[in-house]
């Protein structure tokens, strides 16, 4: 299956730029699976629903949902191979500026919100310095100049991105995205690690697992199906 | 170099044919916008600043000098063919209008010695002064719009430059219009006002997402445009007379007579 991995913080417009980017391949045929992690609660997914893509929420509750994204991904995976999807798309929390959420072979779309000031691409971590792609929003909002300065930011922290500039209200650059994940590779599960590690605390993960497997996980697992579980000693 | 831009028509917001099927413009130009507002002025010049290649919400394709623009040409800011000032009236960068220059200066690939000279130019156009140690956010409307216009006259300095409604804006409009259209660039305004619509030589008339016709301005406009031009200026006088704490008693009227 190939995978796309969005990733960006809450409000910065990752479902307005994705639903427009399905809507265009969809129009060409292919069959897209949206996943939408949150934490406690979200109606993204009768969003995709509208434009008729299979979705499936996961709410991770009490644990990490960046944790709970890679924890899963395996059942995200087998979902969208029966709903016979050409490749599956995991929209992620976006909690948190040091989240690491993308795999090696995974196609990593980081949206940021140029709104926030050139000063937020030098505070927010992996998931801007990993990405493949960093699709910059809202810059309608902004002048020209700071448009720039920002973009400048993006690929100081992150030289080998490809920056798409779109606007999740017009579709603009959303065309660009979706040729882009058109492009992505076929995930081999059981050898896929993350590009970087997850942030320190207590579970297998924030001790520096990258193994992605659910065989390797310790801790307090919540599965997609809401069972919830410790293993370990 | 920029001889001239071609837009190809595309889709209006119901998804027809839009009635315009192709513009040509050409160096030296400048071409104005009009139409009510939600008219789709703004995406036209928005299809216009990303170069457009069938692949925004209008279809619309752009070409320079009659071929397609690589993709370099269109995202990288060195490069970058189109200089745009956007309805936007604030600054929301946390920085100092002079870092904030030189920051945009690195940018566009321009020396960080036109910092003065750009904020010499805002000066020009607007009322109070700004200062290089100024913080961004807290500049007023016209002080961040005189900013603007500089900015895009000095650093970004693109052969084809967009103004999108410069009349709101508190600060000399036909100065500012001056500045940003310069020797031999091509110039699109997106307007409401009829003093600037009637100063192009042409205009184009939106009407719901879609470009409806194109109008070549008149002689008879031409000569009417003249005359608005004194109304606008008395108008302005009147407006730095109040501004200063003037007590207004009389206003001379027989110069702008129609």
């Amino acid at each position: 299956m190939r995978m796309v991995i969005v990733a960006g913080t809450p409000g910065s417009g990752k479902t307005a730029v994705l639903i427009h980017s399905l809507k265009r391949l969809i129009e060409k045929g292919l069959k897209p699976s949206v996943v939408k992690i949150d934490c406690l609660y979200t109606d993204d997914d009768k969003k995709f629903a509208k434009i008729g893509v299979p979705t499936k929420v996961g709410l991770s509750m009490d644990m990490c949902p960046d944790h709970y994204a890679i924890y899963n991904i395996e059942d995200m995976i087998n979902w969208a191979e029966d709903n016979q999807s050409d490749f599956l798309v995991v929209e992620t929390a976006g909690l948190c500026h040091r989240c690491a959420p993308y795999t090696e072979n995974c196609l990593g779309v980081c949206v940021i919100d140029a709104t926030s000031g050139p000063n937020t691409p030098l505070k927010v971590g992996p998931f801007l310095s990993t990405a493949d792609i960093a699709v910059i929003t809202k810059g309608d909002m902004i002048s020209q100049a700071e448009r720039e300065i920002f973009r400048e930011r993006v690929l100081e922290v992150n030289p080998q991105c490809k920056v798409i500039e779109a606007n999740g209200l017009s579709g603009q650059g959303c065309v660009e995205l979706g040729e882009e994940m058109l492009n992505s590779k076929e995930v081999a599960l059981d050898k896929e690690k993350l590009r970087h590690s997850a942030p320190l605390a207590v579970c297998t993960l924030c001790v520096g697992e990258r193994k992605v497997n659910k065989k390797y996980h310790r801790g307090i697992l919540r599965g997609i199906d809401g069972f919830q579980s410790y293993k370990g000693e | 170099m920029v001889d001239k831009i071609t837009v190809l028509g595309g889709y209006d917001k119901q998804g027809n044919k839009e009635p315009v099927e192709e513009i040509v413009i050409k160096k030296g130009e400048i071409f104005g916008v009009v139409g009510p507002t939600g008219s789709g002025k703004s995406s036209l010049i928005g299809d216009i600043e990303q170069l457009a290649q069938e692949d925004t919400f209008s279809k619309r394709k752009v070409l320079v000098n009659d071929e397609e623009p690589s993709y370099d040409d269109r995202t990288n800011p060195r490069k970058k063919m189109v200089a745009q000032l956007s309805q936007n009236m604030n600054f929301l960068a946390d920085m100092s209008v002079g870092d904030f220059l030189s920051l945009h200066a690195k940018c566009r690939g321009a020396s960080s010695k036109c910092v003065d000279a750009v904020i010499r130019l805002a000066n020009t156009l607007t009322g109070e002064p700004i200062k290089k140690e100024h913080e961004l956010t807290i500049l007023s409307g016209g002080q961040s719009r005189a900013l603007m216009v500089a900015d895009i006259a000095i650093i970004s300095d693109s052969p084809i430059v967009l103004i999108d409604e410069i009349e709101n804006a508190g600060i000399r409009k036909h100065d500012a219009l001056q500045i940003l259209s310069g020797h031999g660039k091509i110039v699109m305004v997106v307007t409401h006002d009829p003093v600037l619509a009637l100063m192009a030589d042409r205009r184009i008339v939106m009407k719901n997402g879609g470009m409806q016709k194109v109008i070549n301005t008149t002689t008879q406009e031409k000569v009417i445009a003249e005359k608005l031009n004194k109304v606008d200026e008395l108008m302005l006088s009147l407006r730095d007379r109040v501004r200063n704490g003037e007590i207004i008693e009389d206003i001379k009227l027989e110069d702008v007579k129609l």
